[in-house]
């Protein structure tokens, strides 16, 4: 099974410091379409925070800002000790998501490479990283770390197969696979059982909830299954309009909470 | 109760706005008037059968004599060189041209235009022109058949590469953008890999294309079998001319052949 121990942190204070500060946070990308709207939000580590709101309230456009895949129009953000002002320099950019994998709703595989090489895509930003194209070129150690992290998500007898020869619920795995392969410290989800059946999206959020769960990795994630948020996090974040409508324990969101949310 | 009134029926050129109508007129009166200059007229046509007749008399039965057979065969393996050399240099060069000139992939930002207008540029101009100029540069011989056939495979494959890379699946690219992965490894191992069945197409098409223009660059001096070709004509040799023409015709067939095969393959 893979060993899936965090990177190390560099200092005992990013140990026991927030892996996420966001104060004031806006996001626009033209005067009228203001997307976030001064969200504060603070996560420690450990946790597994469930992100919720309707459609179009900034969700995806939050987790994006959060590794500086788009830059943030105002506000504060600190995430995993990178200042992401402005996007943040390249140097944090790439320091930030050597700590953090990333899964989105349509797992976003190359689908005409092998599962195998997928996963050690996860590698891509590590020195020597143009290594990570392919398996057949990469080195030993990243091989075996990528058989591990597809045998930690039960795929490991489906390495050399075409990533599009699975079925959905089977790439949303290798795509949780090639996250976890760097041993991130944040782990974020963007709607990861969206696309997928009943079933397969309850195993992709178990898998989630064990292995984040077992090895203290963050957890971020948003979904319209309010089961699925109130079930796997430990906390759950509403957004409304760019907005923190509630930021609660999951125990305690009452439903007029959740009407609020999508219908108030 | 059914209304009395008439369904209102849709208008018959409802579609073509007037400005378009007077476009449609215009070029069809174009036509019309290139048609009068300059294609043969049917008396034209009937007058060339009989010459067309007598030539092909002269030219049959192709010149099967063994030392013309070795001095074609060589003439051949010189033009599928010029044209195997050529399209493989040009191939390769045009993988970084076009994603130079990609939009939304170059790393040149906004001046990736200036490189797609290099690469019209190199498109633009036909190659027997191509061939003219470097037979001057470089002299007379293969040399220059194989320049012109790089120059005019990066003119071809350096726009359909680029395009290919433009409408490769974006959101593999995102993944792997939040992951770290720089410009280079987003198209190693994102871009390319989607992308890669067109790329072996237009590749084949690029080769099939070589050989088909390497045939003729010999008729300006780049080498190949066009030389043959030029000088049977130019000495009324038509039975080597027939002979050249039929090789030709088999060349290109059997590289048809080759790459729809390939192309089949790929997927």
């Amino acid at each position: 099974m893979l060993d899936l121990q965090t990177a190390p942190p560099e200092t005992a204070q990013l140990a026991v410091a927030p892996v996420i500060t966001a104060r004031g946070l806006t996001k626009s990308y033209d005067r009228r379409s203001v997307i976030l709207r001064g969200v504060d939000l603070q996560i420690q580590p450990g946790e597994r925070i469930a992100l919720i709101g309707s459609n179009g309230c900034g969700k995806s456009t939050l987790l994006k800002c959060l590794i500086g895949l788009h830059p943030i129009s105002g506000g504060e953000l600190d995430c995993l000790g990178a200042r992401m002002q402005g996007g943040g320099s390249r140097a944090e950019r790439q320091r930030l998501r050597q700590q953090t994998g990333f899964v989105f709703q349509k797992h976003c595989l190359v689908r005409r490479r092998t599962v195998l090489s997928n996963v050690i895509h996860g590698l891509f930003g590590a020195p020597g990283s143009w290594r990570a194209f392919s398996h057949s070129i990469a080195p030993e150690p990243w091989r075996q770390r990528a058989l591990e992290a597809l045998d930690a998500v039960n795929l490991a007898d489906k390495a050399m197969m075409r990533a599009d020869a699975l079925s959905g619920g089977q790439q949303q795995r290798v795509a949780i696979a090639r996250a976890l392969v760097r041993r991130p410290r944040l782990l974020i989800a963007d709607e990861p059982a969206a696309s997928l059946d009943p079933v397969s999206g309850r195993n992709v959020m178990d898998l989630f909830q064990s292995l984040c769960g077992g090895q203290g990795i963050t957890l971020l994630f948003t979904s319209h299954d309010m089961k699925h948020a109130l079930d796997y996090a430990t906390r759950v974040v509403a957004l409304k309009q760019g907005r923190v409508l509630f930021d609660k324990p999951s125990g305690r969101v009452s439903q007029s909470d959740l009407n609020e949310t999508f219908h108030g | 109760m059914a209304d009395p009134r008439p369904l209102p029926t849709p208008d018959r050129m409802g579609g073509l706005s007037p400005a378009a109508f007077a476009a449609l007129v215009t070029v069809g009166a174009l036509v019309l008037v290139s048609m009068n200059n300059v294609a043969p007229s049917l008396g034209q046509l009937a007058d060339g059968v009989p010459g067309m007749l007598r030539l092909v008399g002269r030219m049959l039965p192709p010149n099967t004599e063994a030392d013309f057979l070795a001095r074609i065969a060589l003439r051949i393996l010189e033009t599928f060189q010029i044209a195997l050399a050529g399209a493989a240099i040009g191939i390769v060069l045009s993988l970084p041209i076009a994603w130079l000139s990609a939009r939304g992939l170059s790393p040149l930002g906004r001046g990736a235009f200036l490189v797609k207008a290099f690469v019209s540029l190199l498109r633009t101009i036909p190659d027997l022109v191509w061939a003219l100029l470097f037979v001057a540069t470089v002299g007379l011989g293969a040399v220059a058949g194989t320049m012109t056939i790089m120059v005019d495979t990066i003119g071809f494959c350096g726009r359909f590469f680029a395009e290919a890379m433009e409408d490769a699946e974006r959101e593999p690219q995102e993944a792997l953008r939040a992951i770290g992965a720089n410009r280079a490894s987003v198209l190693v191992g994102g871009v390319l890999p989607d992308i890669m069945p067109s790329l072996i197409n237009s590749s084949l098409f690029a080769l099939e294309k070589a050989v088909r223009s390497s045939v003729v660059l010999g008729l300006v001096g780049a080498g190949g079998i066009g030389q043959e070709l030029k000088v049977a004509f130019d000495l009324f040799q038509y039975r080597n001319a027939s002979m050249i023409i039929l090789v030709i015709f088999a060349i290109v067939l059997l590289m048809e052949l080759c790459t729809d095969k390939l192309r089949a393959r790929v997927r």
